[in-house]
């Protein structure tokens, strides 16, 4: 049995809707982060199947830039959730529904 | 077949890693499942001879960004449970299924019409980490330099927001205030 690009895809699909599954569901702002990685890292893995069936290396260029980007987004939001988590001493989404400082 | 096997143990301990990430309550458990699942996405990216992305996945993702989230869950109370409200599950479900279906057919869309050609094709007789210089240094410059500013931008924002005090300058404060600020440190130290 061969194993083609529409594995890969469907397989990138099932992470995805895990990810939004769980960024939909829970309220905690960690676990929050975590289904955001799930997404990232669903993409990527479309991003390098796509790339190797079509002998093409833009795929792979772009999963390194979403790779730095998640690295990025992984520093400055847990910066501010501490900075969060010093004032209010909850990671509670639903508390955070008002913008007061 | 051998190719074949790999792919679907992987998918399923990926599925499955990740499957216990979204629903675990316990914060510490969400974690090491998530690392697991890095890796074995990483294996994905061996199978599709993209070897450098492979090795890129395990050093940043299972390296840097969990080291930084265990860092992380060392300010907050993990150990209280966050009241998950219980929304419909259905409709969650139903609406993150229809979402992804979305994606695959944004993904498919050009797939199918067929009309696609490689813009940078791989070099024959070139390892996959020799081909990655090549194109990244060539033709992906300016985006490769623009990820490295963002990358000292994010840097120095993560060390300014959870450092202490960080965002007093030192250098243009006064030498008394300085000093005032010292000895009120010493004071609530003793």
């Amino acid at each position: 049995m061969e194993i083609g690009l529409n594995h890969y895809l469907v397989l990138s699909t099932i992470l995805f809707a895990i990810g939004l599954v769980g960024v939909m569901r829970r309220k905690n702002l960690l676990m929050l982060f975590f289904a955001t990685e799930i997404l990232l890292n669903s993409v990527n893995i479309s991003f390098a199947a796509i790339s190797h069936y079509y002998g093409d290396l833009t795929g792979q260029m772009f999963a390194f830039f979403v790779i730095a980007i998640a690295a990025s987004e992984v520093a400055v939001g847990l910066g501010l959730l501490v900075v969060w988590h010093k004032r209010h001493n909850s990671i509670d989404l639903d508390k955070m529904s008002t913008m007061r400082g | 077949m051998f190719e074949a096997i790999a792919f679907y143990l992987f998918a399923f301990l990926t599925i499955s890693m990740f499957y216990i990430t979204v629903t675990t309550s316990q914060a510490l458990y969400a974690l090491t499942a998530l690392a697991a699942g890095m890796i074995f996405i990483s294996a994905f990216f061996f199978i599709l001879g993209a070897d450098f992305l492979g090795a890129i996945q395990i050093v940043v993702y299972s390296g840097a960004v969990m080291a930084l989230y265990a860092f992380g869950m060392m300010f907050f109370d993990t150990t209280r449970d966050v009241k998950e409200k219980q929304g419909n599950n259905a409709i969650i479900l139903g609406l993150g299924t229809m979402a992804a279906l979305l994606i695959v057919a944004i993904f498919s869309a050009p797939i199918i019409s067929d009309n696609i050609s490689a813009f940078y094709p791989m070099t024959a007789g070139a390892g996959n980490t020799q081909e990655v210089g090549m194109v990244l240094f060539t033709k992906y410059l300016v985006p490769f330099e623009v990820a490295a500013v963002m990358l000292l931008v994010a840097m120095i924002a993560g060390i300014v927001l959870a450092g202490k005090k960080m965002d007093i300058s030192l250098t243009l404060t006064e030498e008394d205030e300085i000093r005032a600020m010292r000895e009120e440190q010493e004071k609530e130290v003793s």
